[in-house]
């Protein structure tokens, strides 16, 4: 996993709350056996249409919108476990997604695949969709050691809440992994105590 | 202070805490299939790492396989590849696969239960939201991503932080045609598609009760489209008497020694949990999606609501949500012409649902602009609506009883509902474009389409019984 460093960008506003991971990738493209190039079909079918021709009215297809964050509404992530999702919006090139409300199987995804969750204020998220909306160049810095989101030149700072093992293996490229296996001898106690086990032994 | 059902189980499964962090979390079954897997596997290889226990995982194919001629190679060639390539890592790693022309395959969410696999008390995950299903049997059951697939793999255990408990109560009987699917349906109206999310929900009370084990599955499976990251419901003599002699199920002194344990599985009098919702089964009518998403739901004698009703910050997305389905504000469902009914998925596809949607459609006709799809969960399934001759009465009333698999619950595989056509599907999402590219579902019970499917619209199934 890459190591997270503390971020300043432009935004793409996704002003819609319960996107879910159909949205985000459907169904008929998680058909690969590799972790690549999911970013390609982010957001398909709001992207392109039926003769895949890029649809004007999204937001992706708006040479103006672009960089590293993506900020969407409420609730986002909902549906599917499918971690292509995380993949296809770390693969597109965003490195945080900034929302209101996450699901937690989106976060978890997210989060083993160095890509930052960051949930806010309904006010403040509201707060970024007006910035961007009057200065579509709008820039946040994002500093995870910190944990504070900054609308750069507005003056308006947001801290936000992160698990500390999570926000230490971001930090230093660590997974969940790398943590585990050196828990072999701890694991394996544990299994000769495991009622379950002993039930179907 | 008493314990909850879920602390009890979690507690019983923790190897290791850590401080600030989340639990090292013990997992005693893995299931698998093809759409999440592969990554896994092959993150396995590049680190060089084996399975931990290898008797830990079962695999199925289910997403991506054809409901029509299996014994056939798969038409579309990266569905076959991946198929091919479960079967492959399968051989590989020494994993127990039952894939397709075998006799327990099925929808990975179907076969845990009916083969005894899943059992009171144990942690269940797979990389499949709909995992929830098996919390139905008073265990911790939830879905996973593939980056935890390949961490269950390497060292059959998870970090997870501990969720906040939500206890649902429902109590009181169910009326006249009213089925566990529309229980769920009404839970995820009252409390919305996020309402549960951070939160492992325990259904209790005696409308929970009375219910099957095949019903409680339908209400455990459909925990995650309120953001649960799952739903348990306490073992109790339904539990055991479903699962005695199932094929992988402990037996004679084992079997009594295990029934022992999980009476002592369900929530202490004293237990606190962080929060509590109660309803009375008798508000319950058969119920009906009109959105795209889950908790976009009503009454179907009730009309769609109207923007002035809802929460105006979701103004926009309702808005939204309404124009993608085609669907007026203010009015009713019923009587709005469909073309196509699904009676299949994780939710519906046990045979109770088969023989409840056979015992319907005996001796009626579904309408001619009916396509109607019935779905069994699994091989076993299938062999047993054909013992019970559930074909016959199916084929007579013009359905389609194809083969098992997820079908047209996930637009994944050959079978999708065409752009712009309304489905009436037993299954759990009605997300845009889930069934297809702008296909628009309703999400319904089984009764509900099958009294849709002989009316040709919309139709409120209590008008028959």
């Amino acid at each position: 996993m890459d190591k997270f460093v503390t971020i300043k960008s432009s935004i793409v506003p996704v002003q819609i709350d319960d996107i879910d991971t159909d949205q985000i990738i459907p169904a008929r493209f998680l058909k690969a056996t590799t972790r690549d190039g999911f970013g390609d079909n982010l957001f398909r079918d709001w992207r392109y249409d039926e003769n895949n021709n890029p649809k004007k009215d999204f937001i992706l297809n708006n040479s103006d919108y672009q960089g590293k964050i993506l900020v969407a509404g409420k609730n986002f992530g909902c549906g599917s476990s499918r971690e292509h999702a995380a993949w296809a919006i770390y693969d597109y090139g965003f490195k945080v997604v900034i929302s209101s409300f996450f699901a937690d199987i989106f976060k978890n995804n997210a989060l083993n695949n160095g890509l930052l969750p960051v949930q806010v204020s309904d006010k403040f998220l509201q707060t970024i969709f007006d910035k961007v909306a009057e200065n579509k160049h709008t820039e946040l810095v994002v500093d995870l050691e910190k944990q504070e989101v900054e609308i750069v030149g507005a003056g308006v700072i947001e801290k936000f809440e992160i698990n500390q093992y999570k926000k230490t293996c971001l930090i230093n490229g660590y997974d969940d992994i790398d943590y585990l296996i050196n828990m072999k001898d701890r694991i394996e106690a544990y299994e000769k105590t495991s009622k379950y086990l002993n039930l179907v032994s | 202070m008493g314990k909850t059902l879920f602390e009890k189980v979690w507690d019983a499964h923790v190897v290791s805490n850590i401080t600030d962090g989340p639990d090292v979390l013990y997992i005693d079954k893995h299931l698998i299939h093809e759409v999440t897997s592969p990554q896994a596997f092959a993150g396995l290889e590049k680190r060089g790492l084996g399975l931990f226990r290898k008797n830990g995982i079962v695999a199925t194919a289910d997403h991506n396989v054809p409901t029509k001629d299996q014994h056939l190679p798969i038409k579309e060639a990266l569905s076959r590849s991946q198929v091919q390539k479960l079967t492959d890592n399968c051989n590989k790693f020494g994993v127990t696969l039952y894939g397709l022309g075998h006799k327990y395959q099925g929808i990975v969410h179907v076969i845990g239960p009916e083969l005894g696999i899943t059992l009171p008390g144990m942690t269940m995950v797979c990389g499949d939201s709909h995992t929830s299903t098996h919390g139905a049997f008073g265990s911790i059951a939830f879905g996973i991503g593939t980056s935890e697939v390949e961490q269950v793999m390497a060292t059959q255990c998870l970090m997870q932080s501990k969720p906040k408990t939500m206890k649902i109560e429902i109590n009181g009987t169910l009326g006249k045609g009213v089925l566990s699917k529309d229980i769920i349906l009404y839970i995820i109206s009252k409390i919305s598609a996020s309402g549960g999310t951070g939160y492992f929900v325990e259904f209790a009370g005696s409308a929970i009760r009375a219910l099957s084990m095949e019903a409680r599955m339908t209400i455990c499976n459909m925990a995650i489209e309120m953001g649960a990251r799952g739903g348990m419901i306490a073992p109790d003599q339904t539990t055991f008497d479903y699962i005695k002699s199932r094929e992988f199920a402990p037996k004679g002194a084992k079997f009594d020694e295990a029934v022992a344990y999980w009476k002592t599985l369900f929530t202490d009098e004293d237990a606190k949990f962080d929060t509590v919702y109660s309803w009375d089964a008798a508000d319950i009518e058969p119920m009906i999606t009109y959105g795209t998403n889950p908790g976009m739901g009503v009454k179907i004698s009730q009309k769609v609501p109207t923007v002035n009703e809802i929460d105006p910050t979701g103004k926009t997305s309702f808005e939204k949500s309404l124009e993608y389905m085609g669907v007026d504000q203010g009015k009713t469902l019923l009587g709005k012409k469909v073309n196509y009914v699904f009676i299949g998925s994780c939710t519906n596809s046990r045979i109770e649902d088969l023989r409840l949607v056979a015992e319907f459609v005996k001796g009626k006709k579904k309408a001619d602009n009916i396509t109607a799809w019935i779905i069994p969960g699994s091989k076993q399934v299938e062999a047993q609506a054909q013992q019970e001759g559930i074909d016959k009465v199916l084929l007579e009333a013009g359905f389609e009883l194809r083969e098992p698999g997820c079908s047209a619950c996930l637009g994944m595989n050959e079978d999708k509902i065409p752009k712009g056509e309304y489905c009436v599907s037993t299954s759990n999402r009605n997300f845009e474009g889930r069934q297809g590219p702008g296909a628009r579902t309703f999400l319904v019970s089984p009764l509900t389409a099958a009294a849709t499917a002989i009316n040709g619209v919309v139709s409120d199934v209590r008008e028959f019984v």
